[in-house]
């Protein structure tokens, strides 16, 4: 199976980081929203760090679900959606090839990215830490939950603002523990471990039912 | 009867048509009773006074809307597993529904809230998850409305309301866990004297009326549902019949 699997991850890898695949447009975005957020909420850099967790995180949200239209979009215009589905291999492991690469190219920069932003929003050594911690264990779930939503738009030539709305509801548990842990580090009396520990488990839960759930309707859809 | 009999539309039909007039009188009924008991029955809480009758409006459809999304689920189940021809039927029929009863127990609250809190919306953790599951029977809906194939979007709203069903749970959970870390010793408990007969009567003929109310909307719903789909099956024999006669008149009068 690691033949097959491998070589699709490194397919879907190579297709986004290449002309056309669009994937850093996520941290352009995921900078843009950063930067828009003191215009709205006043340049107060006490207030700023104190909510900067929670910032990053809805940033980190919103540029996740920017990018994933484009999860199995490309593939159903060209076709080769159809030519996965039917060459046999299990649809849950190709699901989790595509979504592994997506992160990869999407997810990673915008890890990579939280910590250089951090510093606008004025957070000390140990936040940003966390942030980037909880970013780099959270924004999987984002991805996986995610293609779910896209999997059921695939269909639809404009299901991009439909997908956010199906996703959102969803991905609700995944922001509410990260920023817990990441709010947790800083606070002295809130445990950090607990919510990261749930953080992992969504992350987690959401391996299993994302492909599953992805799979099942990226079947129906085809028939 | 079994199930599977109820898998012709048309046997559903007649069943359900025998079913509705009795169904109605007995939600009209429950509705006069629970109404009359509620409001001229049940007494005034001590603190709140009359305010308090709210309450038999809104317990009943916050509990509807969970049994709304329960009963999407098991219908998801079916068409998924078993492939009954009605169930994604039911499963459409049921998310306005599920949606209204929200909503009117959003509203309500909200109304409760205002005399009683002081405001009309507090992110309280039972606000918030309604808020949310709210959310989600729009979200069924949009889906459902963006598929013109029934049997296809059947399928994927049930994909989704199935991943839902999984996921209220951990949504339930997360947000009171967000709730009791932001405001801990929260004031929206409802301290009232544990429940006395004279209430709990009332609300559950309320309750009674409101699951009856339910079932006559959802049948209701279901048969509208097959109509639809039964006029857009003969549209679509009729559009397709057309143009082949079209041309062959036209044919025909060329020849002459």
């Amino acid at each position: 199976m690691s033949g097959w699997f491998s070589a699709l991850v490194a397919r879907e890898l190579r297709l986004a980081l290449r002309v056309g695949g669009g994937a850093l447009i996520g941290v352009l975005f995921f900078l843009a929203v950063v930067t828009v957020v003191p215009f709205g909420m006043g340049p107060d850099l006490n207030l700023l760090s104190r909510v900067g967790p929670a910032i990053l995180w809805i940033g980190a949200l919103l540029s996740t679900l920017l990018g994933l239209d484009r999860l199995f979009q490309a593939d159903r215009d060209d076709g080769s959606l159809d030519l996965v589905l039917m060459a046999g291999r299990p649809m849950e492991l190709v699901v989790l090839a595509k979504c592994l690469a997506h992160w990869v190219a999407t997810g990673v920069p915008l890890v990579l990215a939280a910590p250089v932003l951090a510093v606008f929003l004025n957070l000390d050594p140990v936040a940003i830490g966390a942030v980037t911690l909880t970013l780099l264990v959270g924004t999987p779930a984002l991805t996986l939950i995610g293609a779910i939503g896209a999997a059921l738009t695939v269909s639809l030539r404009r299901g991009g603002l439909l997908l956010a709305v199906l996703v959102v509801p969803l991905a609700i548990p995944v922001l509410i523990f990260g920023v817990s842990a990441a709010d947790a580090a800083v606070s002295e009396p809130m445990p950090f471990m607990t919510p990261f520990l749930i953080l992992c488990a969504l992350s987690l839960i959401s391996a299993v039912v994302g492909p599953v759930a992805a799979a099942a309707a990226l079947r129906f859809s085809a028939d | 009867m079994a199930l599977i009999d109820l898998a012709n539309p048309t046997r559903f039909l007649s069943l359900s048509r025998s079913l509705l007039p009795w169904l109605t009188g007995l939600c009209v009924l429950a509705f006069a009773v629970g109404l009359y008991m509620s409001f001229f029955v049940a007494p005034e809480d001590y603190q709140q006074g009359d305010t308090v009758r709210i309450m038999y409006i809104h317990v009943p459809a916050a509990w509807l809307a969970m049994m709304c999304y329960s009963i999407m689920a098991l219908s998801s189940l079916g068409t998924l597993v078993w492939k009954h021809p009605l169930a994604d039927v039911s499963a459409k029929a049921a998310a306005p529904l599920g949606a209204a009863f929200t909503f009117m127990s959003l509203i309500t609250g909200s109304l409760w809230g205002k005399p009683m809190w002081g405001t009309y919306w507090v992110w309280d953790a039972r606000l918030t998850s309604v808020l949310v599951l709210f959310i989600m029977y729009l979200g069924l809906m949009a889906l459902w409305r963006t598929m013109e194939d029934p049997i296809k979007a059947g399928k994927a709203a049930a994909v989704l309301t199935l991943v839902g069903a999984l996921n209220l749970p951990i949504i339930k959970f997360s947000v009171d866990w967000w709730n009791t870390l932001h405001q801990p010793a929260s004031v929206m408990r409802m301290d009232g004297p544990t429940i006395h007969p004279d209430i709990l009567w009332p609300l559950l003929v309320m309750a009674l009326a409101f699951t009856l109310l339910f079932f006559v909307l959802h049948l209701m719903a279901m048969q509208n549902e097959i109509l639809r789909r039964r006029v857009m099956a003969l549209r679509q024999r009729a559009a397709a019949i057309r143009p082949a006669t079209a041309t062959a008149s036209t044919a025909s009068a060329a020849a002459e």
